[in-house]
């Protein structure tokens, strides 16, 4: 697939309402030749008939809706072209009822026209908007000064918007591409250089808009893709089970090995598949949609990240800190359930602590202990369920996400937290319970003493169904038998019991996270009385590992995976294949470990 | 990654999402060209296969080639193949044809009606049996929740506002200024009981767009776009008393794209063959406020 000179470019134009956004567009239609043969004449006859001076904004207002209102509610697209390229004009309402529907449009542009009136200046929605394009990424704007016949063509009038509106572009960290005095409803500077501005050197729209650079493919960051599904379509005998989804960032081949978050599980890209016969396809890079079968079957679902073995990880955490906007009818709230959304993951979550509200507008910060409709907000985050995400300075694409309230996206935000959130929570409860630990007055010297034996935490994890149970039962039974002091604890042991009030029957979701933290508090419990313990759990990963380690003082550990090859991102002592053998190998290495 | 490489991307995407989302989803099929173009964007999205029925609302005034086309397709790629009807509608003769209703009074009745109907299964479906290759009754009578439909943003003023995801209501209204918002890549695809969802994987697309992508991917397309010798051909498809063929000598799908391009309809309205849209200022959208396509 090679690329095309047919380049096509997304616009969006903003602004405060009535500042003339849609005679902008209008104008551009009408001297570009893009309009279709007969619409203004359509348009100039219905203005006749309802007795309204003819307005290029009517053209976009087709909807009965809009006419009667005279003001645009919704996003529109619009198609013209240069000699350069073709572009969609995406015009977005200037009234805040609408701002769901400016971010709509925005969200799909590349570059984006802020439009302020030069009689009125500069409005809050003209500061609003611009601090919108900055949350979403857009980093091209150009600020159109319009109506400029209004104010005589006055340079002073034109300087002083650009000076205020320039200085507040720069506190939201966007440095517009540039400033053009305009007139849309005469044509000045639109598609032509005005005569009544010969104060003005600069560049039409026209050449403006030529001068934007397309949006570059994210090819060399990181590879992400959110799993959108995995498929086992089997008509026609089709066996194949692929992974599908869109490549956000990066690029990947055959033969890779990739990982899944927030599961960690491992296993090489076999084969990528073609979409249809003519095909042929080695690799996928960002944008494309796409799909591949694995070498290793591993287990994974909707919602996972998968991402290259060798390249960045991302980031995990059920509390998150970010930044974001709020546009639910009511507003968001402390303990009230909401969903979060980012790639294809989807896990409900609330509102833990509000750091700063700011009214974009103004970018007044106030002390509320909600987030309102319109506002933004820092805050924290936190999730029923791990999840994997990018820090937006890092990867904008998976840094993202939005928050559902009772059916409706009702927000959207960017993650900001780096490393901080990691295990945060869980080692501040370790804190709390080491500072509240009641140590009796029998020491850990002593009872390794009386035992003759150091306590140990073996853990043997591998994929489902691998008789890790089994062999621990034997391990403790060859243990046992040489006089040591072993017990073995399976983790549905502590599902479902000590676990069993966060563990309704039948919801495998909640495995991760607070059931690993609780068997381990309780191998921290065992460990401490001197036992070694053998514990297994399936498909256990680095983060589990942290936790584990966290959670427990005793830091002589034992990691194993029991299988051929170990399909998680965990970081284990050995990989063994179940056996008399790997019997006999443990039980040396626990010998050494534990002795006195 | 070109500009139909993107297009192409980002409806497959659309599409899955829809696929994971929806647990009753349908896809509408009119056998036009873009119905068509979506029919092969699904089975390269799904990898030969398309997990999901097709539904298809007859008028009985379709164009007859329409009706044997579509059943040659569908045995061929082994679709799920639905059809619904207003019969009582047919039966009273409460048509333009008829000339018992105006055009756009024609479409409610055997459109709109027909499709509503036959969404929510208050309606018989007719279900293609692929052994005996002829439509029977479906006892399935379960709403679809998602319906995925193929019309465009550059169409006409009231499809240039949609959303990729959009909401219907418990009767089927479409509320324009509440709209939902979509960014990043997210779509709405939680919804309350009772309610649907339209999801439009081409809306970014343009006429040109369709035809090129069509010219790329070597879509089969019903012969009714080309001049059959007599230099008329059809640039939309509908019922034969409302469509008017234009005149056109173009006799492949380079003939067209050329056209559309260059010459004498790069500036021309696509439905301009279309008479209901010609009624009233905002017919059509007053008929998709109600559940039109």
């Amino acid at each position: 697939m090679t690329e095309n000179s047919n380049e096509h470019m997304n616009i969006v134009i903003v602004g405060h309402v009535d500042h003339g956004k849609s005679t902008v567009i209008g104008r551009l239609l009408a001297d570009t030749g893009s309009l279709p043969e007969g619409k203004l004449e359509q348009i100039k006859e219905l203005c006749r008939r309802t007795s309204k001076p003819f307005e290029y904004a009517f053209l976009l207002d087709a909807l009965k809706d809009e006419r009667s209102q005279g003001i645009t509610i919704d996003t529109a697209r619009s198609f013209f072209k240069t000699d350069k390229r073709k572009y969609i004009i995406i015009d977005a309402p200037g009234h805040i009822e609408f701002l769901k529907n400016m971010i709509t449009g925005a969200s799909r542009a590349d570059a984006a026209l802020l439009v302020i009136d030069a009689a009125e200046g500069v409005k809050e929605n003209s500061r609003r908007h611009g601090y919108m394009l900055s949350m979403l990424g857009i980093k091209q704007v150009c600020v159109l000064v319009n109506k400029m016949d209004n104010v005589s063509y006055s340079e002073k009038a034109y300087s002083k918007i650009v000076s205020e509106y320039d200085d507040f572009l720069k506190q939201i960290g966007i440095a517009a591409e540039g400033f053009i005095p305009v007139s849309a409803m005469q044509g000045d500077n639109i598609a032509k250089i005005s005569i009544n501005m010969p104060w003005y050197k600069g560049d039409t729209v026209l050449t403006m808009l030529d001068k934007f650079r397309a949006t570059k493919p994210l090819d060399s960051l990181p590879f992400r893709m959110p799993v959108q599904d995995v498929y086992k379509f089997t008509a026609d005998n089709d066996d194949r089970r692929i992974i599908a989804g869109t490549v956000e960032s990066g690029i990947f081949k055959q033969g890779d090995e990739v990982v899944f978050y927030p599961s960690g599980k491992k296993t090489h890209v076999k084969k990528i598949e073609p979409m249809s016969e003519q095909e042929e396809v080695g690799k996928a890079s960002a944008g494309y949609a796409t799909g591949f079968t694995m070498t290793e079957q591993i287990y994974v679902r909707r919602g996972e990240l998968c991402v290259k073995a060798d390249e960045l990880p991302p980031l995990m955490g059920k509390h998150m800190k970010v930044s974001l906007f709020w546009l639910g009818k009511n507003p968001m709230v402390k303990d009230k359930k909401y969903y979060l959304k980012t790639g294809t993951m989807k896990a409900e979550c609330y509102l833990e602590e509000i750091l700063s509200v700011m009214d974009a507008s103004t970018l007044v910060k106030t002390e509320k202990q909600y987030i309102d409709r319109h506002d933004v907000a820092d805050c924290i985050i936190s999730t029923s369920r791990l999840c994997a995400f990018d820090n937006v300075a890092a990867l904008a694409s998976t840094g993202r996400f939005v928050i559902v309230d009772d059916y409706e996206i009702s927000g959207g935000g960017i993650f900001t937290d780096t490393v901080e959130n990691l295990h945060r929570y869980e080692r501040a409860k370790v804190m709390l319970r080491e500072g509240k630990w009641e140590h009796g007055y029998v020491t850990v010297e002593e009872r390794s003493d009386k035992h003759d034996q150091n306590p140990a935490l073996i853990i043997l994890t591998g994929a489902q169904d691998t008789n890790k149970k089994l062999f621990a039962k034997a391990l403790e039974r060859t243990l046992f038998d040489e006089g040591r002091n072993v017990y073995y604890l399976g983790i549905g042991s502590v599902i479902y019991g000590l676990s069993a009030d966060i563990n309704p029957p039948g919801e495998k979701e909640s495995r991760s996270g607070e059931n690993i933290r609780r068997l381990a508090e309780v191998a921290n419990i065992l460990t401490d009385t001197g036992l070694i313990l053998i514990v297994t759990a399936s498909d256990l990963t680095k983060y589990d590992i942290e936790t584990i380690n966290l959670v427990t003082k005793n830091d002589n550990m034992l990691v194993i995976w029991l299988g051929e090859e170990c399909t998680t991102d965990i970081e284990c002592d050995m990989v063994l294949r179940a056996d008399e053998d790997a019997l006999e190998i443990i039980r040396k290495r626990v010998e050494q470990i534990t002795a006195r | 990654m070109d500009h139909l490489d993107r297009l192409e991307a980002k409806s497959i995407h659309i599409m899955r999402e829809a696929y994971s989302c929806f647990k009753n989803l349908c896809m509408l099929w009119s056998i036009g060209k873009d119905s068509t173009v979506l029919l092969c964007l699904a089975r390269k999205a799904f990898y030969g296969h398309v997990p999901f029925p097709l539904v298809h609302i007859d008028t009985r005034y379709k164009i007859p080639s329409m009706v044997e086309y579509r059943d040659k397709l569908a045995l061929e790629w082994n679709l799920d193949m639905i059809y619904g009807e207003n019969t009582l509608a047919l039966q009273e003769k409460r048509t333009f044809p008829d000339g018992n209703c105006t055009r756009l009074e024609c479409c409610k009745n055997l459109k709109t009606e027909a499709l509503i109907n036959t969404l929510s299964g208050e309606w018989t479906r007719y279900r293609l049996d692929h052994k005996l290759k002829k439509y029977v009754p479906d006892p399935n009578t379960e709403p679809f929740t998602g319906v995925i439909v193929g019309v465009r943003a550059d169409e006409e003023g009231s499809r240039s506002k949609e959303r990729y995801f959009s909401p219907r209501d418990t009767h089927s209204d479409w509320d324009i200024s509440d709209q939902p918002p979509e960014f990043w890549g997210q779509f709405k695809t939680d919804f309350a009981p009772g309610t649907h969802l339209r999801i439009h994987p081409l809306l970014d697309w343009t006429e040109l767009d369709i035809w090129e992508y069509i010219k790329r991917e070597r879509v089969p397309i019903v012969p009714l776009y080309f001049d059959q010798g007599n230099n008329t051909r059809y640039r939309s498809l509908g019922c034969y008393p409302c469509t008017k063929p234009v005149a056109s000598s173009a006799k492949n799908i380079d003939d067209i794209i050329e056209e559309l391009k260059t010459g004498k309809f790069a500036n021309i309205a696509e439905r301009s063959g279309r008479d209901q849209d010609k009624e009233d200022g905002g017919g059509l959208e007053e008929l998709r406020k109600g559940g039109y396509m």
